[in-house]
C-alpha cells in the first residue's frame, strides 16, 4: 500500500497514470449523469407537501456533499503538504480548491432558489446557510492565498494553515441543523439506519452524487496534470513530452 | 410535455437551478480546459527558447 502511494506521489508517474485514467472516469460519469437525470426529472414521485420543487434537492444536496468533501480532500493534502512536503499535494491544494468553490457556490444559489417557494425568502441568517457562506469564503481566502505569494512552496503552506484552521467549519456545517433551531430541515439521507426519504426518490440522489464526485475526479485530474507540467517544467521528461507533442493535447 | 415542463408549476425555480448548477460546472469545465491549453502553449514557448540559446 505505502509502495503504490510512493509510486504515484512522483509527478511523472501520476501524470501518465491520470492520463490512462480519465477517459474511463468521462464515460462512467456520462452514464451516471444521464440516469441520474431520469431519475431525478422523470421517474422520482413528486414530493406530497413539496411537489415538483422538491428536484431541487437533485443538485442541492449532491453540490453541498461535494463542497464538504472537496473540503475535507483539501484538508488531507494540506497534511501532506505541512508535515511530509509532497510535491503532489502542493498541487492538488491549488487545483481542487476551485472545483470545491464552484460545488459550494451551487449548493448556496439552489438552495436560495429552493428557499423562495418553500420559506417565502431567498436567504436566511441561519446556522445552516451561515456556515456554508463561511465555507465559500475559506475556499475563496485559501485560492487567494495561494495566487497572492510568489513562491509555491510558502504559499502552498501558507494556504494549508489557513485549509486546517478553517476544517473546525466542516462539523459546524454538517451538524448545525442538530445543534441549532435552524430554518433548514434536518438530516433526511445521511440518517443511514432509517432515511426519511423514499427508496424511488433516495437512488436518483446517491447515483447523482456519484455522477458529481466523477466530474470532480475528472477535473481535477485535468488541473493537477495540467499543473504538473508547469511544476515540473525544466525536467527532462516534460521536455521530451512537449517535443513529442508540438501540436496535439498532451 | 407541458406538465412535465411546468413541473406543477415550480417550473422557474426547479429550471433554473439545474441551469445554474450545471452551468457552472460547464463553466468550470472550460476555464480548465483554457487554462490547460495557456500553459501547454506556454511551455511550448519555454522549451523552444531553451533549446534555441543551446
Amino acid at each position: 500500500m505505502f509502495r503504490f502511494f510512493y509510486h504515484y506521489s512522483s509527478l511523472r508517474n501520476f501524470y501518465f497514470f491520470s492520463a490512462k485514467l480519465t477517459p474511463f472516469l468521462i464515460a462512467v460519469f456520462l452514464a451516471f449523469l444521464i440516469y441520474s437525470l431520469y431519475g431525478a426529472l422523470i421517474s422520482a414521485p413528486a414530493d406530497y407537501q413539496q411537489g415538483d420543487s422538491f428536484r431541487i434537492i437533485y443538485v442541492h444536496v449532491p453540490s453541498a456533499w461535494m463542497s464538504l468533501l472537496v473540503y475535507m480532500a483539501m484538508g488531507l493534502s494540506a497534511v501532506s503538504v505541512l508535515v511530509w512536503r509532497v510535491k503532489l499535494a502542493e498541487i492538488t491544494l491549488g487545483a481542487i480548491a476551485p472545483i470545491g468553490a464552484t460545488f459550494t457556490l451551487a449548493a448556496l444559489i439552489t438552495g436560495s432558489i429552493w428557499g423562495k417557494p418553500m420559506w417565502g425568502t431567498w436567504w436566511e441568517w441561519d446556522a445552516r446557510l451561515t456556515s456554508e457562506l463561511v465555507l465559500l469564503f475559506l475556499y475563496l481566502g485559501v485560492i487567494a492565498l495561494l495566487k497572492a505569494i510568489d513562491d509555491r512552496r510558502t504559499g502552498a503552506r501558507s494556504a494549508s494553515i489557513l485549509c486546517l484552521i478553517g476544517i473546525i467549519n466542516i462539523p459546524i456545517v454538517h451538524y448545525s441543523v442538530e445543534w441549532w433551531n435552524t430554518l433548514h430541515q434536518g438530516p433526511t439521507v445521511s440518517k443511514f439506519d432509517s432515511p426519511s426519504i423514499h427508496i424511488d426518490m433516495l437512488i436518483p440522489l446517491l447515483t447523482m452524487t456519484v455522477a458529481f464526485m466523477l466530474y470532480f475526479a475528472i477535473i481535477s485530474l485535468y488541473r493537477i496534470r495540467s499543473a504538473i507540467l508547469v511544476y515540473d517544467k525544466e525536467t527532462q521528461w516534460v521536455k521530451d513530452l512537449i517535443k513529442r507533442n508540438e501540436r496535439g493535447q498532451i | 410535455m407541458a406538465a412535465f415542463l411546468s413541473m406543477g408549476g415550480y417550473a422557474v425555480y426547479v429550471w433554473s437551478s439545474y441551469a445554474i448548477t450545471f452551468g457552472i460546472m460547464i463553466l468550470l469545465y472550460v476555464h480548465t480546459k483554457r487554462q490547460g491549453e495557456k500553459h501547454l502553449r506556454w511551455l511550448r514557448r519555454h522549451v523552444a527558447s531553451q533549446e534555441k540559446q543551446k
